[in-house]
């Protein structure tokens, strides 16, 4: 049985050199990057994935795999990735160097929650405030979901998650959050709520080990994402592609395999809300430095 | 005591049975404790091995503060594929639980976070950690160290976490003893078969083998019941023919058994001649005193006869007195028997004269009479006394014995002795009679006077010889020996 992992998938192209494109009749080649994603069969499924982008883009595909947000981030704006599903809190960081391509439909929304979560066996707990000193585990620290929501939260009442909790460790992936708080190695964590629910149907097991203490108001989904250095051609191909993946059969199948209903063409405002709370995190902590 | 009286039977498998016990004990206990120890070597090395790896491996996630690696570092052991969560339980052989302490000696992080959650003070949910704290200051040579609990079955190894010589962990699993308690009893029951399965073939084997062995016993000691009262005959005496300790004691017990037949046998042959000897005193002492006045009686009739009155009744008195007393007369002579010194020697002439004197008797009986006379010369045994001794024992081989029954007699000379041999087939002396046979008026036959034999006795008894009888259905024999007499003129 193969492991879940959870995950966000990155989708990135890298155009080939224009020497070897000149040479070549073919379109230039697609390196696709990806990280760990939750479905049962990863390789299965990563591998279906890149036979079906290599069919409908017409050009080889390459992906790419990598630990963190940041460092796919890092390497769109240094244009060595074309495109990327990137979580809305680095999109809206980076807005200046990302172009929107789709965002995923999520029940039949482009939206999607941040869970707060404790362990099951947790029964008195029911609010943030009540966590203070204790063990909290984030996904990652440029995870809207995993990390911004909590920390926004806190912000507004004037706290900071490094002194509020007794400890904080970041995990790397979502599904490890669960984890931890399902073994009681932390004793609350932040998580995407699409990924929490996704489990919940697909391992029951492990979600009820946990509870959640507490659920954000709907929030952008994590969008696909365009470097500015990616051609208008490739980009155009790649929105083609993933809005009309839910019209054909093997996109279908690939969907419900993600627990998704569809992309659409989606807008920046969506991500307002994240903005809004990023900048109100990032104001605080200024401040906090202004003071020192 | 109890012990002592059970028999071979039994004792024999039980011996082998406490033996078998005994030998599977030690061996078992023997292999026992090495297996445990080389389990528990065993287990120290493969934890050393893994401590290393793991402590070397924790270094970066540690140094970079990543809790969440270092715990999926040190859960992989505790990891089973089939199950996202990670399962708590140890497997076989395994540790028990890992934890990393920081340099504060605090709960860094743990596989068992319900338990020791970060940032906690270890000995808090286990005291025994009090004293494998003390135990840390010890590591600072960046070796790895065991530390066996005093107070419980665990094992603890800690592992330094280093970073450039410098400390930043110590890596501490934990192993509990309970495998190898569970391996102990595993071990020790597999050893408990294997002893009842030894002892299923042992024991019906040993039942057999004490079987063996006690029934030779069984045997002599039945055989040694039968002495009394009376000595058992060595035919009915059954003892298996072995050369064993047993077989010894067997053949040992029938060598006994006929010195002690032989030694009855002389007994009663004593006993018999020492009767014979009383009465035969008492038999001369009473012919010499009724010797005198019967002499003195009978000279006084003959003097009557001469002297006396002519009264017809008188005469006719004295007369039957005189028959009396003369009977009497016989009667004592033949009880006072006496060797007559002077006498020739026995010669041919001798056995001549007693087949001329047996021969009417043989001729009314048609007896079938056979003589063996290897005697040439003169021997020096008085002629008399040898002549009646055979014709008396002639005469009564020739009246036991049936009409043309078979009748021998054989003289010959052995080494200093004249051997007179008288056998015949006719009815045999009962074994009883035997003892009496030579005892006056002890008869075998209502028409003789019973003082035959006692004659024989006497005579051979004076001349320094010796009477013995065989008596069997078919045969009777009597064979008198009667030693030479030194020749002196």
């Amino acid at each position: 049985m193969a492991r879940v992992w959870l995950s966000l998938l990155l989708l990135v192209m890298l155009p080939v050199s224009s020497t070897w494109a000149g040479q070549s009749p073919v379109k230039p080649q697609i390196r696709v990057g990806l990280m760990p994603i939750f479905v049962d069969d990863q390789a299965a499924f990563i591998n279906s994935w890149h036979d079906y982008l290599e069919r409908h883009l017409g050009r080889p595909v390459t992906f790419v795999q990598r630990g963190s947000y940041r460092e796919i981030v890092d390497m769109l704006r240094d244009g060595k990735l074309d495109f990327a599903w990137l979580c809305g809190y680095p999109y809206v960081r980076n807005k200046a160097y990302l172009r929107l391509v789709a965002v995923p439909l999520y029940k039949g929304k482009p939206l999607y929650r941040s869970y707060l979560i404790v362990p099951s066996s947790d029964k008195q707990t029911k609010s943030l405030k009540e966590m203070r000193g204790k063990i909290f585990a984030f996904s990652d620290p440029d995870s809207n979901s995993g990390y911004l929501y909590p920390e926004y939260l806190l912000t507004t009442e004037g706290e900071k998650s490094f002194t509020f909790f007794d400890r904080t460790f970041y995990t790397w992936s979502h599904r490890k959050v669960i984890e931890a708080v399902a073994i009681g190695l932390a004793q609350g964590g932040a998580v995407d709520g699409y990924i929490w629910d996704t489990l919940a149907q697909s391992h029951p097991e492990l979600t009820s080990q946990t509870r959640i203490l507490l659920k954000s108001p709907e929030l952008g989904f994590p969008p696909i994402v365009a470097s500015v250095a990616a051609r208008n051609e490739a980009v155009t191909a790649m929105q083609q592609m993933l809005l009309g993946m839910a019209r054909d059969q093997d996109g279908s199948r690939l969907l419900k395999e993600l627990n998704l209903d569809g992309f659409v063409r989606g807008d920046r405002h969506l991500y307002d809300e994240i903005d809004r709370m990023s900048q109100f995190v990032e104001k605080s902590r200024m401040n906090v430095l202004q003071k020192h | 005591m109890y012990f002592k009286n059970i028999s071979l039977k039994y004792k024999i498998p039980l011996r082998v049975a406490a033996l078998v016990i005994v030998t599977a004990f030690v061996l078992a206990s023997t292999m026992v404790y090495r297996d445990i120890k080389e389990l528990r070597n065993h287990t120290v090395a493969h934890a050393f091995r893994m401590g290393g790896a793991m402590s070397d491996t924790v270094v970066a996630p540690m140094l970079h503060d990543d809790v969440w690696r270092t715990f999926e570092i040190i859960n992989t052991p505790f990891r089973t594929p089939q199950h996202p969560v990670p399962d708590q339980s140890a497997a076989d052989q395994g540790a028990e639980y890992i934890l990393i302490l920081d340099t504060a000696n605090k709960v860094y992080v743990s596989t068992q976070p319900d338990r020791f959650p970060m940032q906690s003070n270890p000995a808090i949910a286990e005291p025994l950690f009090a004293e494998v704290l003390k135990k840390l200051p010890e590591l600072r040579d960046l070796h790895p160290a065991v530390v066996e609990s005093t107070t419980s079955d665990d094992l603890f190894l800690l592992t330094p976490i280093h970073s450039g010589g410098v400390m930043i962990g110590t890596l501490v699993m934990t192993y509990s003893k309970t495998p190898f308690t569970a391996h102990l009893y595993s071990l020790a029951w597999e050893a408990i078969l294997i002893t009842l399965l030894v002892l299923a073939v042992l024991l019906p084997l040993s039942l057999y083998w004490g079987q063996r062995m006690a029934a030779p016993l069984l045997q002599l000691s039945a055989a040694m019941n039968k002495i009394t009262p009376n000595l058992p005959e060595s035919s009915d005496i059954v003892l298996d023919e072995s050369n064993d300790e047993i077989g010894q004691l067997g053949k040992a017990f029938k060598s006994m058994l006929v010195e002690l037949k032989e030694k009855e046998h002389l007994q009663q042959q004593v006993i018999a001649s020492d009767r014979l000897a009383a009465i035969g005193r008492l038999a001369a002492g009473v012919a010499h005193e009724i010797n005198n006045p019967l002499g003195g009686m009978l000279n006084a009739i003959s003097t009557y006869k001469r002297h006396g009155g002519q009264d017809p009744l008188t005469l006719k008195t004295i007369s039957i007195l005189e028959r009396g007393l003369l009977q009497i007369k016989d009667t004592v002579a033949a009880l006072l028997v006496e060797a007559k010194a002077k006498a020739r020697y026995f010669d041919q002439n001798d056995v001549n004269d007693i087949c001329t004197l047996v021969q009417p008797d043989i001729q009314a009986k048609h007896v079938n009479f056979l003589l063996q006379n290897n005697i040439t010369e003169a021997l020096s045994v008085p002629s008399t006394l040898a002549r009646q001794v055979i014709i008396n024992l002639l005469l009564n081989a020739i009246h036991a014995t049936q009409q043309h029954g078979h009748v021998r007699l054989h003289i010959h000379r052995d080494g200093n002795n004249l051997l007179i041999d008288v056998s015949n087939d006719g009815s045999y002396i009962p074994k009883d009679m035997i003892s009496y046979l030579f005892e006056p008026f002890t008869s075998l036959n209502e028409k003789g006077s019973g003082l035959g034999l006692w004659v024989i006795y006497q005579i051979v008894q004076q001349l320094g010889g010796l009477i013995t009888v065989q008596s069997e259905p078919g045969e009777t024999q009597f064979i008198v020996q009667l030693p030479l007499q030194e020749q002196h003129e």
